[in-house]
């Protein structure tokens, strides 16, 4: 057992900052359903749609990289 | 850094030594000017657009050839987009969205060459290219509206007063977060991208016989970039055009 307290904090702050990515793939897989959900029922709609569906994916996902970047600075940058 | 000369034991697997920016004739400083990897990979990256673009759509041939159909079907898909979004005023900015969008395609497709470099898993990257963005919709949108831009943050279709200063507040701090959510998207995807790439790598090197395992791990793994690297650029593109339509049509 070697290391201080102050790197175990950064270690389990930096686990605990990759939960974020769980939010942030309920997000996603919430707009992809919903998207298939919809073009299921009106499949002639869909494609017209699918700008819509990857900005709506891109802006859950930002969420789930800012979570990834606070594991980053901490375990980097701290 | 936790762990600065890769001492201690165990696995060894470094998986953010792949970003590490080194000047590509010896020594070890990076001034300005210094040619790195980072300069060689962007440099080959404007190389292959240029041979794609240029050099294969040089026959204008009316049967196109592998490489100007390609070419076409680039051009024309990423034209659509901004005709799609932001209308036919848009198509006045498209050299430019067309410009971003291959170089963050080629750069990420590039990146996936074993041993090469990515520049879009840089922050200094991605930030520029966002910051670019963000300054000129926000100039062209005052440019052609005015303080009529402003509307852009002020809900007129919100029933009450309250609710739409409450409005304009969160419309106002999620503008501003553009940029940086724009940046750290294209970033953060790649950079997590290539590093699990190199931890199942790692993996394969600590396994001996049973490295086959962690091997169909990374070919899959390799598959889910190539689509990665494709969709990021499209989202990046994308977002360009949005916001630049949110400049073009302010108001709600």
């Amino acid at each position: 057992m070697e290391g201080n307290i102050s790197e175990m904090g950064q270690f389990i702050g930096a686990g605990l900052a990759c939960m974020g990515m769980g939010g942030a793939g309920i997000g996603v897989g919430h707009v992809a359903g919903n998207f298939l959900a919809g073009a299921l029922r009106n499949p002639a709609a869909a494609g017209e749609q699918t700008a819509t569906l990857f900005i709506g994916i891109a802006f859950a996902e930002a969420l789930g990289i800012f979570s990834f970047l606070v594991a980053l600075l901490l375990m980097f940058a701290v | 850094m936790a762990d600065p000369a890769h001492g201690g034991s165990g696995l060894n697997i470094h998986p953010m030594d792949q970003f590490m920016v080194k000047p590509l004739f010896g020594g070890t400083e990076v001034h300005w000017y210094t040619p790195t990897n980072a300069t060689l990979w962007m440099a080959l990256t404007v190389a292959a657009i240029t041979l794609l673009m240029v050099a294969g759509a040089r026959g204008r041939a009316l049967v196109p050839s592998r490489a100007q159909s390609m070419a076409e079907v680039t051009y024309g898909f990423a034209r659509k987009m901004v005709e799609d979004v932001a209308g036919r005023e848009g198509l006045k900015y498209f050299p430019y969205i067309f410009t971003v969008f291959l170089f963050i395609l080629f750069a990420n497709l590039l990146a996936l060459i074993p041993t090469s470099f990515s520049p879009t898993s840089h922050i200094a990257v991605t930030a520029v290219l966002a910051l670019a963005v963000f300054i000129s919709v926000t100039a062209i949108g005052f440019y052609k509206h005015g303080l009529h831009f402003l509307k852009l943050f002020w809900v007129s279709s919100a029933p009450t007063l309250a609710l739409r200063i409450i409005l304009a507040v969160i419309e106002l701090i999620s503008y501003f977060v553009r940029p940086l959510s724009h940046s750290l998207r294209l970033m953060g995807n790649l950079m997590a991208g290539h590093a699990v790439l190199k931890v199942f790598a790692g993996f394969a090197g600590a396994l001996g016989v049973g490295a086959f395992i962690p091997i169909f791990a990374i070919t899959a793994i390799y598959g889910l970039e190539l689509l990665v690297a494709v969709i990021q650029a499209y989202v990046f593109a994308i977002l360009t055009v949005v916001y630049l339509n949110d400049a073009l049509h302010p108001g709600h």
